[in-house]
């Protein structure tokens, strides 16, 4: 599953997650495929049945959302189970391939399939550095407790807004600096 | 405000999708032509402070928190092309490595939160800033339009709910809207303090934002301007214009409008109608309005209290200059 060609995986993945979107409630034979497929992926991925469960219970608060909303709603809840049925299968196809498939295989197979350049080299950057400022903002935050420079135990948000300011302008400064060792290295 | 696979058909996603293509290509273009060279990483590097700056928690009475969105806050700093970008970059990501949004509606992320939020955004920044000058008007430009660029944000995304049959426009307008009345505090609150922040330490990089060598985004806001206003056409107008044909649409396309048991209703409404539902989204839209008020006074008195040196009178004007 992990050396599987990635524009294969995700012409899959698109392609299951399409057919779900737009297959109508009556096909529940094309429910029960998707999630054999899906099922057997996950076997050949030996990702732990554990970290999906949680992935999948971070469905975000739309599911409830449009839970409550169609609770009061006439239609009710044979409606919402498609709904969800649906936004499930589709999201584990997605965290499958994102698991099993490096960000620089995405980005070619986005290449192949003509996304603009400085997209995908936007996309390449930000996917590099988003760690490297995670770490940076954490770093800002353990500076600021081990100097105790706190208001009453609770951070401010003055406080944390100077935080994302700062980190901003180090984003920015750092972007120049990438700019030149880019070119140091040949970038045209 | 990501919204799933799965809540959006295969026509909403589709004339979305197409929106957001035409609005990332302008976007890109415009880019190409306006940012040197030089600053082509500050696209990626700006995605991923938006990324890192969502993960600080702003913690909101009752032990919940909020956290910054950022559209307005990015246009206003590199621009509404290059925000357009910036955020497009940190959905496509947020959807291949986390699952955060669906691939199919991808293109109605895109074009609720890149576009509208980005767009919208710098459009009010621009207007209030040319309104109030000085450093406590850019203060309440900027948090004015973080409030107005989430809320629209959030009215395209029931729009885009309704459209699809989801969730009736009813429920959808009054939740999403409602709600993010609440939230678009926040988010112009935290941008103003950030950008405050980023002014204290490095005001050249605001600087360039609104002077006279700023360029006129004439042609570039127009052109955001028009494809707004088609997917404002198609997936919100609809609904919005005569509100009980729009919910009447809704319900005969969904086709419960006969399944609507008389069981269900009291004596009060013997008719189709509910007599809450519809007056909901009067409500809202009316809280949305006085709200739009109420929060530009707020915004204004933040610049002031925020900014309070350079406000005073006419010395803010000459600042400027």
């Amino acid at each position: 599953m992990h050396r599987l060609p990635a524009s294969l995986k995700l012409g899959v993945a698109l392609a299951l997650i399409v057919g779900t979107v737009l297959a109508p409630p009556s096909w529940t034979a094309w429910f029960a495929g998707v999630a054999a497929v899906l099922a057997l992926a996950i076997w050949f991925s030996r990702i732990p049945l554990l970290f999906l469960a949680k992935r999948l219970l971070l469905l975000s608060p739309f599911v409830l959302g449009a839970a409550l909303v169609n609770a009061f709603g006439p239609a009710g809840g044979a409606r919402w189970i498609l709904l969800a049925a649906r936004s499930a299968l589709c999201l584990l196809a997605v965290i499958l391939v994102s698991n099993t498939t490096p960000m620089s295989q995405i980005l070619r197979v986005l290449q192949r399939v003509r996304v603009p350049a400085l997209l995908i080299t936007t996309i390449a950057l930000m996917h590099r550095y988003i760690f490297v400022l995670a770490d940076e903002a954490e770093r800002m935050r353990r500076a600021r407790l081990s100097r105790t420079f706190q208001r009453a135990g609770r951070p401010g948000w003055q406080m944390l807004a100077t935080v994302v300011g700062q980190l901003f302008i180090r984003a920015s400064e750092r972007a120049e600096r990438i700019y030149d060792a880019m070119c140091a290295r040949g970038w045209k | 405000m990501h919204i799933p696979d799965g809540f959006i058909d295969g026509k909403t996603a589709l004339a979305a999708a197409a929106i957001s293509v035409a609005g990332v290509g302008v976007a890109l273009r415009q880019v190409k032509r306006e940012l040197p060279p030089r600053k082509t990483p500050l696209l990626g590097l700006a995605a991923a402070f938006l990324f890192a700056a969502q993960m600080v928690n702003f913690p909101v009475a009752g032990g919940t928190s909020g956290h910054l969105v950022g559209g307005a806050l990015v246009a206003a700093l590199l621009g509404p092309s290059a925000a357009v970008v910036v955020v497009t970059t940190v959905l496509i990501v947020q959807c291949f490595l986390f699952a955060d949004g669906g691939l199919t509606a991808l293109g109605a992320n895109i074009f609720n939160m890149a576009i509208v939020n980005s767009v919208a955004g710098y459009a009010i920044y621009r207007a209030v800033c040319r309104v109030l000058p000085g450093v406590s008007g850019r203060v309440t430009a900027i948090a004015f339009a973080g409030w107005c660029a989430t809320v629209l944000a959030a009215v395209c995304c029931a729009g885009e709910l309704a459209f699809s049959g989801t969730v009736a426009w009813s429920a959808a307008f009054p939740a999403m809207a409602g709600t993010h009345i609440l939230i678009g505090i926040g988010e112009g609150l935290i941008s103003a303090l950030v950008f405050l922040a980023i002014e204290r330490t490095r005001p050249d990089m605001i600087a360039g934002t609104v002077g006279p060598d700023q360029p006129q985004r004439w042609g570039e806001l127009v052109r955001y301007g028009l494809l707004v206003s088609l997917g404002v056409a198609i997936f919100v107008a609809p609904f919005a214009c005569p509100w009980p044909d729009g919910l009447e649409h809704v319900a005969a396309s969904l086709g419960f409008k006969h399944k609507a048991a008389p069981p269900l209703l009291p004596a009060p409404a013997p008719d189709y109608h509910f007599p809450g539902i519809h007056s909901a989204v009067g409500a809202t839209a009316i809280a949305g309005a006085a709200g739009a008020l109420i929060v530009f006074a707020l915004a204004l008195l933040l610049g002031r209290l925020l900014a309070p040196d350079r406000a005073r009178g006419t010395s803010a004007g000459l600042e400027d200059a």
